[in-house]
């Protein structure tokens, strides 16, 4: 019998006056009855708008099937089918925009809660799993892969799995790329993307750490060294700044220098090597979900937490949970508010910021953040966190003769990730500046096709 | 893991270190750096390339014992492994067309300058080397300086060894005496740079400094490492670490640099405390 409750079961969490003290996973995860009840929700449509909502397209009615019959393991096989990281996708795809948006029982009530369903049926096999996946027959052909972050592993996985040797070439000293560095623990752990990497790893996929690709090992050497093709996945690492007076102070972060301390380094932990600013007041400039992070980050290192936006709480590039979660916890909220200017003796001790109202609708409809005249006024705070978003990495297509860029940095690749290159792909932030995990993977899915097209295509 | 080939003391703090890295001695250069953490639970630190071994496939390190992870490194020995050795990152030393040159060290700066002068020295070019200590007890790399330069000055700041006074003391003298340099490359401590940048200025000799600013990844990821240099912010980590000294705002570095200085010197005294531990 479908379940015609137009809610969601609800997803157990952590209380924000507790977890804003810590870095423990905010959402805890369904029970095994929970996820039964919430896969009988779903109807099974025959049209399977959902699918088409995702950028790997998992079969979303076939998994839930076999979680409503409780067949946990069959519904893990469905998914990895098409996604090489369940558990991450669960955790951190915006399921509202994608899969869950296109639900038939979102139309009177809740869409089925696919996102917390997948993460039920990853976080499940992860921890009865007995055995890993059977590595499948080498087919003997090499590929290299740029960069160990969503797009590199996906791509890694799909390449794998139909039998190519996969070598992944990591800059850092740990495979995840921004899954690791970027998002918190407390929203994805990092048990968990070390799982799913071990998972990758059973499946034959060589993981090579660092090693920086343009530094130490040139693309050309690849192809000399035998790999027939290459796809790179080196994401947008490089943080913006906003170019203000006062930047160059002391306890100015950029967002991701802030997030590497504490998620990559541990810098959040007593016994941690790699130092971090405590701050009592931080003030997050930006909207986007690393602002969210990083300014959920800072409230847990002690902080009391000013998020600034240039914009109104409608306009958030931010996915809506994770502003709710911020609220929750405490972070101040100024919208309409742009800094002009971070003041102090060496160190922050103030941001000066203008009000902002937004503009009538332009030509395209949008609405731009006009400067309100004499509205200056101050924000104490000893430190900033500037999360305004980053460009692609310049490295690896500086140090590439032929890989054309655009001129924001972005290389170049047409829809299936071919570059101006022979056999080189990209995909994922490196090529659209920064996004999110599940375009990133639906890329790297994309460039295997191609590229075991390719590759087959030459050897036949 | 990157195993420890070689390890000697330079002086009773700097510690070279020669490990097996074939992949970054492959393309290593001077100028350049890796980043590197001692153990799995490690801080990632950079440290400029001393030296390189292509065929052995080995790169040298030259530190002086500042915080936790110097404090670790100096404790390991031959055969013990580094969790993590990354790069060649940054750029290389600029020589070609260079005919004569003064390369100025300070302090454990000397170890990096060594190879530029080496480098220089080797293709035919006139190097004055001026290398500044505190005191006797710290002087390094002599024999190596003397051999790789036409003219050695070695100073200390108590005159207990060498010259007494500053590197910017004998450089302004020499200038006065005639030398025409193309080019003064100063490798050492912040003011040190700061000094030698602002008297060459005066007399319009184009100088390149060495920037080692805290950084995370050294990829250009973090932006920690960011420098005002000619007004327009510089991450030293892809843009550098050399720059030309008269652009640099030193001030600016040398606040910057100390920004973790307590925790540093909290993370020395924990790792002292841990390695007395051990040996009783």
């Amino acid at each position: 019998m479908a379940n015609m409750s137009p809610k969601k079961n609800e997803m157990p969490q952590q209380d924000p006056h507790i977890r804003c003290k810590n870095f423990d996973e905010v959402a805890l995860g369904y029970s095994a009855e929970q996820a039964i009840d919430e896969a009988k929700r779903c109807l099974n449509c025959k049209t399977r708008p959902c699918v088409a909502g995702c950028p790997v397209a998992v079969k979303i009615p076939e998994f839930i099937a076999c979680v409503a019959e409780g067949d946990f393991e069959g519904a893990y096989k469905i998914i990895t089918d098409t996604n090489s990281l369940p558990a991450v996708c669960g955790r951190v795809c915006p399921q509202e925009s994608q899969c869950e948006s296109k639900c038939v029982r979102g139309i009177k009530g809740e869409p089925v809660g696919i996102g917390r369903l997948e993460r039920f049926v990853a976080d499940y096999h992860m921890k009865n799993k007995t055995e890993h996946t059977a590595r499948p027959e080498s087919n003997g052909h090499k590929v290299a892969i740029v960069g160990a972050g969503p797009s590199g592993l996906s791509c890694a996985g799909f390449l794998a799995a139909k039998g190519y040797d996969v070598t992944v070439f990591e800059a850092l000293h740990v495979a995840g790329g921004v899954l690791s560095y970027g998002i918190p623990e407390f929203r994805l752990p990092g048990e968990v993307v070390k799982s799913e990497i071990d998972e990758l790893r059973a499946l034959g996929v060589e993981i090579r750490t660092n090693i920086i690709i343009g530094k130490t090992i040139m693309i050309d050497e690849l192809f000399e060294e035998g790999y027939e093709a290459v796809f790179i996945g080196s994401g947008a690492g490089l943080p913006k700044f906003m170019k203000i007076p006062g930047e160059n102070l002391n306890n100015v972060y950029s967002a991701n220098e802030f997030l590497t301390r504490i998620n990559l380094m541990g810098a959040y932990r007593d016994d941690s090597k790699t130092p971090i600013f405590h701050a009592k007041h931080a003030v997050v400039v930006g909207g986007g979900n690393v602002a969210m992070d990083a300014a959920r980050s800072a409230r847990r290192t002690g902080a009391e937490v000013t998020l600034v936006y240039r914009r109104t709480e409608n306009e958030l590039p931010a996915r809506k949970e994770e502003v709710e979660h911020a609220m929750e916890e405490g972070v101040k909220f100024e919208f309409l508010t742009s800094p002009i200017e971070i003041h102090g003796d060496g160190k922050v001790e103030y941001i000066t910021c203008d009000r902002m109202r937004l503009s009538d609708p332009d030509e395209s409809g949008r609405r731009r953040p006009v400067v309100i005249e004499n509205s200056e006024f101050d924000i104490a705070c000893d430190c900033v966190i500037m999360a305004i978003g980053t460009s692609p990495n310049p490295l690896i297509a500086s140090a590439t003769d032929g890989l054309d860029t655009q001129s924001w940095g972005g290389i170049v690749a047409d829809d299936v990730g071919k570059t101006s290159r022979d056999m080189v792909w990209a995909g994922g932030d490196a090529v659209t500046g920064a996004a999110t995990v599940i375009l990133a993977m639906g890329a790297g899915k994309t460039a295997a096709e191609e590229i075991d097209r390719a590759i087959m295509g030459k050897n036949q | 893991m990157y195993k420890i080939l070689k390890k000697e003391f330079l002086n009773p703090t700097v510690v070279r270190m020669e490990v097996s890295a074939p992949e970054v001695a492959r393309r290593a250069d001077a100028g350049q750096f890796i980043i590197l953490r001692a153990t799995e639970d490690g801080e990632r630190i950079p440290l400029t390339v001393a030296d390189y071994d292509r065929e052995k496939g080995s790169v040298t390190i030259i530190f002086q014992v500042v915080g936790g992870t110097t404090e670790i490194l100096r404790h390991m020995e031959e055969g013990d492994c580094l969790a993590d050795f990354a790069g060649p990152l940054g750029r290389k030393t600029e020589t070609e067309g260079l005919k004569s040159v003064a390369v100025v060290g300070g302090g454990v700066g000397s170890a990096i300058a060594y190879p530029v002068a080496k480098k220089l020295h080797e293709s035919g070019a006139y190097v004055d080397a001026i290398v500044g200590f505190r005191t006797r007890d710290l002087v390094i790399l002599e024999d190596e300086f003397r051999a790789a330069s036409s003219e050695l000055h070695v100073m200390t700041d108590d005159g207990t060894y060498g010259e007494r006074g500053l590197v910017t003391e004998v450089l302004e003298n020499l200038i006065l005496a005639g030398r025409k340099y193309d080019e003064v490359i100063a490798i050492g401590p912040l003011p040190m740079m700061k000094f030698v940048s602002l008297l060459t200025k005066k007399y319009n000799i184009k100088t390149v400094v060495s920037m080692n600013p805290i950084m995370i990844d050294g990829t250009g990821m973090c932006g920690g490492c960011r420098l005002t240099v000619g007004g327009e912010t510089k991450f030293a980590c892809v843009d550098g670490p050399e720059f030309d000294g008269h652009l640099v705002d030193f001030d600016e570095a040398i606040r910057r640099s100390a920004m973790y200085r307590d925790f540093e010197a909290h993370a020395r005294e924990e790792a002292c405390n841990l390695f007395k531990k051990e040996v009783e």
